[in-house]
């Protein structure tokens, strides 16, 4: 006990030494942290780009199927500066990017209307409930080649696909939200005398909010693929194309290249998204996992 | 309170009449289960409190109490009997009541100010009044200058404080409290009740009070029902004839006459719990 009252009462004295030195090294070694972890990254990057293009070099991968790294960088290149057999790059891009974008707006719209309705109505969900799961569980990207047959090679049919993956993402999580709701929290604003609209209004929409908003991420993903799947089914213009005729004419090189310039756009939106996120969910108490990071 | 909100004058008025009366009367409430089965969980209930009175139910686990509350709030319909409050028959959601939480039931995507001024925007009054409203009660319970505060940046005893005031804030005739201090450590606990005393000195809303704890029940209360186990009934009444304002919580638990109360109550619950944990120890 002394000693600890001793050692308190000469902090007193000296009161910047210590606690600046600890600081210091707190901070030295977060620094320390932060570099090695970038390190590991490059590293990690090095050998599996290089490891590739090593490999291809010397023959032990066929190049012929497997591409290879600076060969996926000039038709990168390629496709920037002289674009392709139908119109720019960037027109294509900007095909695709629409209607994976107007897709995701679709779907994440009908779902999160469905997903509340039914979420709130137990009769039917009751009712509906079933259906939605056989739905569901149908590999739903084959009605891309329905709607193609359909609606034609225009750009309708590519957002009808990328809606329909989308849906089901946003509108189970809707679903989920709404059921999770703190009911102590509904029968509250009931008491106060609230209407159906305004507990729809105040506690359940922006209760599923979290759920919702957790499920974009995933859905743009979802958004993409369905897009570019329905332009490898059949289309006049889009990224979806180019990596169908590359497939056609073995050129690997050029598919990598695509999957490169989708990567770029998702991981945009993803960006976007998580602005969203952090904009409508800044209420939450801050995320103390790791996970968060990643 | 009047001279500021002129609208809700009426029900101030009525609160000092008959209108805050609570009459349960052969109150029984069954549950369908998903299987088909009916359960009882209040059979015959009656329970009358008086306006202005502060009426606590205590009551083993699972006896009906927090069912008790949901068909005096009208957010369930009785199976038989009835609530009636000020003498109208409870048939749909019972005007100026609140309700209290054991868990804060706090909005946590709302500011600390947006949570309070929930009652009088959902009673559609003005946006700058309500506000102004909720400033004031916000300073009543001693929270002034976290009003941008969001809940999860509260500690327990604060939330209570916001739910305290997000329930008072609508001048109830009615209050409702299903175990609001349930989840608060034994300090906090008792600084929440002198506070609670002391606002509803201030209002005399008719107070029924769920709780586990007979002495909280005792030291806050007028009256006190003992409930049995479930299908929950009443078993005994007991009036508390300690004298108000009752001051501080904790000094009024050493005097005698609470003591004797107490102690008196007590033997009347004793059975009811033993009953309840042969029950749920058989169970398991």
């Amino acid at each position: 006990m002394t000693t600890l009252t001793h050692s308190g009462s000469r902090k007193i004295e000296k009161p910047m030494e210590p606690e600046a030195a600890a600081k210091a090294a707190g901070r030295s070694k977060a620094r320390r942290r932060t570099m090695s972890i970038w390190i590991g990254r490059v590293a990690l990057a090095v050998i599996v780009i290089g490891g590739w293009q090593w490999f291809t070099t010397e023959g032990w991968v066929d190049k012929f199927f497997f591409g290879q790294p600076s060969e996926i960088w000039s038709s990168l290149v390629k496709l920037f500066t002289e674009g392709t057999a139908f119109g720019t790059i960037w027109e294509n891009l900007w095909i695709t990017a629409q209607e994976a974008f107007l897709g995701f707006i679709l779907g994440t719209l009908v779902g999160v209307v469905l997903g509340i309705l039914l979420g709130s109505n137990k009769y039917l969900s009751a009712v509906v409930g079933p259906y939605i799961r056989i739905v569901n569980s149908i590999p739903r990207i084959v009605l891309g080649s329905i709607f193609i047959v359909a609606f034609g090679l225009g750009v309708f049919p590519k957002i009808l696909l990328a809606a329909v993956l989308v849906f089901f993402v946003v509108f189970f999580n809707a679903f989920q939200g709404v059921r999770e709701v703190d009911q102590n929290l509904v029968a509250n604003v009931r008491v106060l005398g609230a209407s159906p609209i305004q507990v729809a209004m105040h506690v359940t929409i922006p209760s599923a909010m979290t759920w919702i908003i957790a499920s974009l991420h995933t859905a743009f993903g979802f958004a993409i693929i369905g897009a570019l799947v329905a332009e490898v089914l059949g289309a006049q213009q889009g990224i979806g194309l180019i990596i169908s005729q590359a497939q056609g004419t073995f050129d690997p090189n050029t598919v990598f290249a695509c999957m490169v310039i989708i990567a770029v756009v998702t991981l945009a939106a993803e960006y976007l998204i998580g602005a969203l996120e952090h904009k409508l969910l800044k209420w939450r108490p801050p995320n103390r996992s790791e996970a968060q990071a990643i | 309170m009047n001279s500021n909100h002129p609208h809700r004058a009426p029900r101030a008025a009525d609160k000092t009449e008959e209108g805050a009366r609570i009459e349960i009367a052969g109150l029984t409430k069954r549950y369908l289960t998903p299987k088909g089965e009916t359960f009882t969980a209040i059979q015959d209930v009656t329970v009358n409190v008086e306006a202005g009175q502060f009426c606590s139910i205590v009551g083993p686990t699972g006896c009906g109490k927090s069912t008790t509350l949901a068909q005096v709030s009208g957010l369930e319909r009785p199976s038989a009997g009835s609530v009636s409050v000020g003498g109208s028959l409870v048939e749909g959601i019972t005007n100026g009541v609140s309700y209290m939480f054991q868990a804060d039931a706090l909005f946590p995507w709302k500011s600390v100010l947006s949570n309070v001024m929930m009652g009088p925007i959902l009673l559609g009054m003005p946006k700058r009044e309500a506000t102004d409203l909720a400033r004031d009660w916000l300073r009543r319970v001693g929270l002034a200058g976290f009003e941008d505060r969001y809940p999860h940046q509260l500690s327990g005893g604060m939330r209570k404080r916001v739910a305290m005031a997000a329930a008072l804030i609508n001048n109830p005739r009615i209050l409702l409290m299903d175990e609001p201090f349930g989840a608060l450590d034994v300090q906090t606990k008792a600084i929440m009740q002198n506070e609670l005393l002391k606002l509803w000195e201030e209002l005399r809303p008719s107070v029924l009070f769920i709780t586990h704890d007979l002495d909280e029940a005792v030291a806050l209360s007028d009256k006190v029902v003992i409930m049995t186990t479930s299908p929950g009934s009443v078993k005994d009444v007991f009036d508390i004839d300690l004298p108000r304002p009752r001051g501080n919580v904790q000094e009024i638990r050493h005097e005698e006459r609470f003591l004797e109360l107490q102690g008196h109550i007590w033997e009347s619950l004793k059975d009811e719990v033993t009953r309840a944990y042969a029950r749920t120890a058989g169970a398991a």
